[in-house]
């Protein structure tokens, strides 16, 4: 069910990139820069076997965070939001499941992305790919981005969380 | 993870913004952008603070800072990605302003590393996800790619281009002898193929079991082996399976060409390409880990294939096909030569002593302009003493290409992924240079033929 206030899907359906922090083995916080996808209700993100400590963090805690707050990654929007949610990764597949799943979403964000993926056999195991689908449960936004300011907050209905 | 480096502040005062993220009592990750300053004094990172009980940065805890210019150019992809992210904790002072102190430190800048050297370094952590994945799910979940894009990848097909030239050369120097067998041909050319695809899969596996690939972190399109061993594209027994079928296969085309020639010297010459294949990365010799594999490269990819193709067509040796195959041999070693050059770190790792790991940077660059000149110069000495026809000459068109390349290797000697072109450039070099041999062989075969 969506609930993402519209800016936030804004942000989301407009952002090339995002900041995902996941909490790492010790406790910490460790942040990604990642292109996120919106299906209208999931956050998708994504990421290769090579770079895969990010998935094994979530699998230990599934709690994680999204910051879209770049205007430039944001093409031209001013305005910042934090999503605050659990995510699950799907791997069933690494080879292909991912393209089934996000490759349309991915594609109309950056078409170049099929040239990338002809060039497959330079560059196998990055295209072996995991997909981080965050359940969102509450939203920070900051019109105009000033994060000085006290955000507006949104949380999802219990039904949508739960 | 390092510890902070005055460096790593100076990198992290270049970045618009940060964002700053902690977790909180429930074991949940918070993030929100700040502006702010580095206090290079210090060692420490001024924050603007942030307002709202739930983004207000938090000082009883560890936070972390990411500055981030992975700037997405619409269509097509991404320039300078650079990230830098530092642990630390946060202080409020008396007038409420944050001061973060980090404590370590961790990012990547493409332009230090490279994309694809950052990739290679992270292949075991792929191998070891993809191993706990296939734990988890009680099945093998390995990468893949499709059949033909890894027969392309295991055979490195594209190579086929070094057997090619002198194959075709050996068979046009022999019919402008008058001695042409179109079947003959045909199955030297498979049998040729076979034997270059399965060496290039045999070194593929001692060059895994030696550690030298593995040790190579700047491959590219020519160098650095297929790699299939290294990301489990294949295992070690299929690999075998494939170097033991296409062996097999050259070998069978190769007998069936001595019986139908009945000749001893085929029969030698191919023993000896045979010898030169297994051997080259083989133990015990291991030619090409004792400086000797640019030696073996020109010897099997020169006067062996060469004079292989010819002796099919003709049953005799000639000194008109041993000339020609000089300068094919001597461009075929310095493809292999300038490949080696953005090996030279791992293969000096894996104990592998190519000449590029043993010479110093000039020598390497002053020897490869020598050796190649000196190619253009048997050709034309062949030409001035009558053994190969004049049209051959057509080949020095191809001499300006050999400055490139020198020019090249001289900018770019310590830059694998820039090199890249100059090794292209370079095979380029071989293949143009057979190509116009075999066109002024042509030409003089319909020569002879018209003037008959």
């Amino acid at each position: 069910m969506a609930w993402l206030p519209e800016p936030v899907e804004r942000l989301l359906n407009e952002a090339l990139v995002g900041e995902l922090t996941v909490v790492g083995r010790h406790g910490e916080p460790i942040t990604h820069p990642l292109i996120p996808l919106y299906d209208g209700e999931h956050v998708l993100m994504h990421s290769s076997t090579l770079f895969s400590r990010k998935l094994e963090h979530i699998k230990r805690n599934p709690h994680v965070a999204v910051a879209l707050s770049d205007p430039v990654a944001l093409r031209g929007l001013t305005d910042r939001a934090t999503i605050i949610g659990t995510a699950r990764i799907i791997e069933d597949d690494p080879h292909d499941q991912w393209e089934r799943l996000i490759l349309d979403l991915w594609r109309k964000k950056e078409p170049v992305i099929d040239a990338f993926l002809k060039m497959r056999v330079a560059l196998p195991l990055f295209f072996e790919r995991a997909v981080i689908d965050i359940t969102p449960e509450r939203c920070l936004y900051w019109a105009g981005g000033d994060t000085s300011q006290a955000p507006e907050i949104t949380s999802a209905p219990r039904e949508a969380a739960a | 993870m390092p510890p902070v480096e005055s460096r790593d502040l100076e990198k992290l005062a270049e970045y618009p913004f940060l964002v700053v993220s902690w977790v909180d009592d429930h074991d949940s990750p918070m993030s929100v952008a700040t502006d702010f300053s580095v206090d290079a004094t210090h060692r420490a990172v001024r924050l603007r603070t942030t307002a709202g009980a739930e983004a207000a940065i938090p000082t009883d805890r560890t936070v972390n800072v990411l500055g981030s210019h992975i700037r997405p150019t619409p269509g097509q992809g991404y320039d300078e990605r650079r990230y830098l992210q530092l642990w630390g904790t946060a202080t409020a002072g008396e007038d409420g302003s944050l001061t973060f102190t980090p404590t370590r430190a961790w990012g990547w800048d493409e332009t230090e590393v490279p994309f694809f050297e950052y990739s290679e370094r992270s292949v075991p952590q792929s191998r070891s996800y993809l191993a706990q994945l296939s734990a988890e799910k009680g099945r093998t979940i390995r990468p893949r790619l499709s059949l033909g894009w890894l027969l392309l990848r295991t055979t490195r097909l594209p190579f086929l281009s070094a057997t090619a030239v002198p194959v075709l050369l050996g068979i046009a120097v022999a019919a402008r002898g008058g001695a042409f067998d179109p079947w003959l041909a045909l199955l030297t050319v498979v049998g040729a193929a076979l034997a270059h695809l399965s060496i290039n899969v045999s070194n593929d596996i001692f060059d895994t079991l030696s550690g030298a690939d593995a040790a190579n972190v700047n491959p590219t399109p020519f160098s650095g082996g297929s790699r299939v061993l290294l990301y489990d594209l294949l295992t070690m027994r299929q690999l075998i399976g494939v170097a033991v079928a296409l062996f097999l296969g050259a070998a069978g085309v190769g007998l069936l060409l001595v019986w139908i020639t009945g000749s001893m010297t085929l029969l030698v010459i191919g023993l000896v390409g045979f010898g030169l294949g297994l051997t080259y990365t083989a133990p015990p010799l291991k030619l090409v880990y004792r400086g000797l594999g640019e030696m073996a490269v020109a010897l099997g990819f020169g006067p062996v294939m060469l004079l292989g193709s010819y002796v099919v067509q003709t049953g005799s040796l000639s000194w008109e096909a041993a000339v020609a195959s000089v300068p094919v041999a001597i461009l075929v070693a310095m493809i292999l030569y300038v490949n080696e050059i953005p090996d030279r770190v791992g293969d000096a790792a894996a104990g592998k002593r190519t000449l590029p790991v043993r010479m110093r940077r000039e020598s390497v660059i002053t020897l490869y302009l020598a050796a190649s000149v000196l190619a253009f110069v048997v050709v034309v000495v062949g030409v001035a003493t009558g053994l190969l026809p004049v049209a051959t000459l057509l080949c020095l068109l191809v001499a300006p290409l050999v400055w490139q390349v020198y020019g090249g290797l001289q900018r770019f000697y310590a830059q694998p992924y820039a090199l890249m072109a100059v090794m292209g450039t370079n095979i380029k070099v071989h293949a143009y240079t057979g190509g116009l041999l075999l066109i002024g062989y042509v030409v003089a075969i319909v020569a002879r033929l018209l003037s008959s």
